[in-house]
């Protein structure tokens, strides 16, 4: 009941937010959210560090731009393909990389990252260095009008929520426990019947998908895509927002991905200061603040619940047990 | 002649065949370190088995090797008749060989009743479907309480496993091995580390858990080791010392030495 209602004041919220804000930035913050969904189902719920995490949202960004560019194909249908292609990526790779563990996976993700950064440099039709200008928004459906942002928002927003509705079934699915397990203890896994690599594999397919859905609609917000999309330092970005926001928490994501847009945005006017202060955000979330955001205030929560159960009986009686 | 090679052969299914696992000259070499050296080891169909030895003697690895953890440098694994030697790990469990660690594994982020049907989904086939809500594995939660019942645990199975005690995630484990229905269930010190108080119990379900199936265990303890076994193995520096039951391999003079003048316990 509480959470129906907790839902029902977002939406409303959600709707009514770019009467207030600036809907560019808004939409950038929800590519973000997903990009951060993505990000946390691989290292919050199944222990897996991809440091190479742009591939899959660069790859989504120039994949739905070139559908939009050379074809008629509706914007809903060319961001699932931004996100189909990605998925394939994440396939290939996944399989390549599923055996490494730890620091690993880490640095063979790191690399192919590279790599595939270095194919889109090449590759004639992402317009290299330059990067891919001018990506039309082709109709909704092929009859709805999106060229003004404040219709697009409500298609973002849409895409937004279906992706997060996607996140929390895969989490909160049989399949999701398994994963969980494997992140809890691999080994043990394997000696239940499992095979662990084929679990950590979907999960990685199904989080390079939801990246390159991400990168597809930023693609569409901003009409191009670059190289910059690809790049290390997105990478680095969207674990700086798991990280903030509570790693595997449900909903850490959404308020790590906002905090770090809003911040970036809010400081784009000092330049390098924004890097600087996002250095000094991750040391004191690692260092005082462990659980991110939403993972602190939940532990809050649980303290306090705690405390009052334990108070709550006690305060009767107190009389009785006052020798204590 | 070859009547007496047939007659020899007959006879050597005929006891393989009460035996529901095999080893044959198996050989673990780790960079020319034999961690086991050439053991042959026949586990009775509905036995109770104890594997006992020094510290580094071989156990754990001799664990590994059978339930196909590590690859024998040499040697060969018969399980059920069936040669085993190539399958991988999750293939021998589903074929009903399940092992515990010598260190405890729970997957402490879930709760015990978790924990148990996380296990129980391996036969019940929904290990890949992220689609579905966990409505999907609800007729799993009978079983699953049922086994926490079983083990003692009925009181905790909405504590999540890393908030459980020492022996409560033992047990815990062993509800989580009992959830695939093993033949062969084989326990690496399932004992180890315990407090008195908690050893007793253990061994009373392992008793428990043994009927209808065949137990390989790994053990210090030899009271514990007394009471549950039928037929005892001892191994040093990766060979095979004895082999017979608890009176037996008590007496054996080289097993007294070993135990004596080696690692005291
Ligand atoms: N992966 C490995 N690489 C190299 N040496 C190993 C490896 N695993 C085990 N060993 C060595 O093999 C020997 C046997 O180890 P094992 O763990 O099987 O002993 P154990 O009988 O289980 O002992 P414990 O009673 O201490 O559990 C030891 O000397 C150990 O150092
Ligand atoms: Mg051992």
């Amino acid at each position: 009941m509480v959470r129906l209602l907790l839902l029902a004041v977002v939406a409303v919220l959600a709707i009514a937010a770019p009467f207030y804000f600036y809907s560019v930035t808004l939409m950038t913050v929800m590519c973000f959210v997903i990009f951060a969904c993505s990000f946390n189902l691989l290292l919050g719920y199944t222990g897996l560090l991809c440091f190479g995490h742009a591939m899959f949202f660069g790859g989504g960004a120039y994949i739905t731009g070139q559908i939009l560019k050379a074809t008629p194909i509706s914007t809903e249908l060319a961001i699932l393909g931004g996100g189909a292609a990605a998925g394939l990526l994440g396939l290939v790779i996944g399989y390549l990389t599923m055996r490494r563990q730890g620091i690993q996976f880490a640095m063979i993700t790191l690399a192919f990252s590279q790599f595939i950064y270095f194919i889109f440099l090449q590759a004639p039709f992402t317009g290299g260095e330059d990067g891919m200008q001018a990506i039309p928004r082709n109709d909704l459906f092929g009859f709805v009008d999106i060229t003004s942002n404040s219709t697009l928002y409500y298609v973002v927003l849409a895409i937004t929520a279906l992706c997060v509705f996607v996140y929390y079934r895969v989490v909160h699915s049989p399949y999701g426990e398994v994963l969980k397990a494997v992140r809890d203890n691999q080994p043990r896994v394997e000696s239940l019947g499992f095979d662990p690599e084929k679990i950590k594999l979907v999960a990685f397919i199904i989080s390079a998908s939801m990246a390159g859905v991400a990168g597809g609609m930023k693609a569409v917000v901003y009409q191009f895509a670059t190289l910059t999309d690809a790049s290390w330092p997105i990478s680095g970005e969207v674990i700086l927002m798991t990280l903030l926001g509570g790693l595997g928490t449900l909903v850490g994501p959404v308020f790590g991905a906002a905090g770090i847009i809003l911040l970036n945005d809010y400081l784009a006017g000092f330049g390098e200061w924004a890097l600087v202060s996002q250095g000094v955000i991750l040391l004191v979330v690692i260092v005082f603040f462990r659980r991110g955001i939403v993972g602190e205030l939940s532990a809050l929560v649980r303290y306090l619940r705690r405390r009052n159960r334990t108070e709550a009986p006690a305060a009767q009686p107190a009389a009785a047990t006052s020798g204590h | 002649m070859a009547t007496s090679a047939a007659v020899l052969s007959r006879t050597e299914t005929a006891r393989d065949a009460d035996n529901v696992l095999v080893a044959k000259g198996l050989t673990k070499e780790f960079a020319g370190f034999a961690a086991v050296k050439d053991v042959n080891l026949a586990v009775r169909r509905g036995s109770i088995h104890a594997l006992i030895g020094p510290n580094g003697a071989g156990k754990t690895t001799c664990f590994n090797l059978l339930t196909k953890t590590l690859a024998p440098t040499r040697g060969s694994i018969v399980f059920d008749g069936e040669d085993i030697s190539r399958l991988r790990t999750s293939e021998v469990a589903r074929r009903g060989m399940v092992r515990s660690f010598q260190i405890s594994a729970t997957f402490p982020h879930l709760t015990a009743r978790e924990n148990v049907r996380v296990a129980l989904q391996s036969k019940y086939g929904t290990a890949y479907h992220f689609w579905r809500s966990l409505r999907a594995v609800a007729p799993l939660n009978a079983r699953a309480d049922e086994l926490l019942e079983q083990v003692g645990l009925a009181g905790s199975r909405d504590v999540t496993a890393a908030e459980l005690s020492y022996g409560k995630k033992r047990a815990l484990e062993i509800a989580t091995t009992l959830a695939l229905e093993p033949r062969v269930m084989l326990l690496d010190e399932p004992t180890a580390g315990m407090g008195h108080e908690d050893v007793g119990p253990i061994t009373e379900l392992i008793k428990q858990a043994a009927v209808g199936r065949t137990v390989l265990l790994v053990e210090h303890n030899l009271s514990v080791v007394s009471t549950l076994c039928d037929r005892i193995t001892v191994l040093q520096h990766g060979e095979v010392l004895a082999e017979g039951n608890y009176a037996e391999v008590s007496k054996n003079p080289a097993v007294v030495t070993a135990y004596m003048g080696g690692v005291d316990e």
